[in-house]
């Protein structure tokens, strides 16, 4: 695949994100405020969501937290919860592959689960502009740390605890996303396996990442045993 | 307007596991050629990430989160806005959170 790397198609990717981002808000907001919670500075709950950028993960760790900062116990949390990033971006390696340098490292820094989803949706309609992804991934990244900023900010004032409706708008977004990752009946067979899996791991006990990692690779073998026998 | 020695090394390392995990599984593919039944599996792995992600969370949350992710699904599969389908999944859970507390 002959890759290009274009400022139109990094537009084309900050007008998709766009209307996207008042849904991350909530969950930025309520980081912000466990953040304050948990005694960080509103500089340290800034650079933490500029640096690392990956809220569940983050979410998780501010779970963790203590004084002084456990930082081995919330690495190996952090890291075990974004596992889940490395499959995708082994699957937009066609993408990839055609970068080099900073527009590739840089690129890989804004992999999300929406930018994912959105690129790959991009990349399978043949187009071949890889600057859509850090189109779709700065505008997110400079948001997301403004919202978690906004939220230690306000945490006196907002009220907003877990269980809150409006937290639901993050995993609305993924439920729609998955919609457009739909690409016909051949899909189910994976995707059902991908689905018992990840529910069968998760009945015996073992929370996030291993639910989606057995769901993820067992799905997806499945569909590939499938397809290389056809 | 604090920094702390252990909470800017607690983000550090926090920042460098999370670009590892995103880094990695490409990385790997750079300088590895894989196998067919690999490269097989990658063309399924982007929806299957995605079940296996969402499921989890939407059995933990119950059967109105189940009806409220049903409702984001339906509102994309008709109107293939995803703003609007967000705005209706998140509308969903609230009137049966208020309806059934």
């Amino acid at each position: 695949m002959k890759v290009q790397f274009t400022w139109a198609g990094f537009r084309q990717g900050a007008r998709v994100v766009l209307p996207m981002l008042p849904s991350f808000a909530p969950f930025g907001l309520v980081v912000g405020v466990l953040a304050a919670g948990e005694g960080l500075s509103m500089l340290e709950a800034a650079m933490m969501s500029a640096m690392v950028f990956a809220g569940t993960s983050q979410l998780v760790a501010l779970g963790a937290w203590g004084s002084p900062v456990p930082v081995l116990a919330v690495t190996l949390a952090v890291f075990v919860i974004n596992m889940r990033m490395a499959p995708m971006s082994a699957a937009l390696a066609p993408w990839f592959h055609g970068l080099r340098g900073w527009r590739l490292w840089l690129s890989l820094f804004t992999v999300t689960d929406h930018s994912f989803a959105l690129s790959v949706s991009e990349m399978r309609r043949g187009r071949r502009d890889a600057a859509f992804l850090l189109g779709l991934g700065l505008p997110s990244w400079l948001w997301w740390t403004a919202c978690v900023t906004m939220g230690h900010a306000l945490s006196g004032v907002i009220e907003l605890r877990p269980g809150h409706p409006l937290l639901f708008a993050g995993l609305a977004t993924l439920c729609a996303l998955l919609v457009t990752l739909w690409r016909g009946k051949g899909d189910l067979m994976p995707w059902g396996v991908a689905a018992g899996l990840a529910l069968a791991v998760q009945a015996i006990g073992l929370g996030q990442p291993w639910p989606v990692l057995a769901g993820a690779l067992g799905g997806s073998a499945a569909g590939a045993w499938r397809d290389l026998r056809a | 307007m604090t920094l702390r020695w252990d909470v800017l090394l607690a983000i550090v390392c926090m920042a460098l596991a999370t670009y590892a995990a995103r880094a990695g599984g490409y990385a790997v593919l750079r300088v590895w050629q894989p196998p067919r039944f690999v490269e097989a599996m990658l063309v399924h792995m982007p929806g299957c990430i995605f079940v296996a992600f969402i499921l989890p969370s939407v059995a933990t949350g119950g059967w109105r989160y189940a009806a409220a992710a049903a409702v984001a699904v339906l509102a994309m599969v008709l109107t293939r806005m995803l703003t609007l389908s967000i705005v209706l999944g998140v509308a969903a859970l609230w009137l049966l959170a208020a309806a059934w507390p």
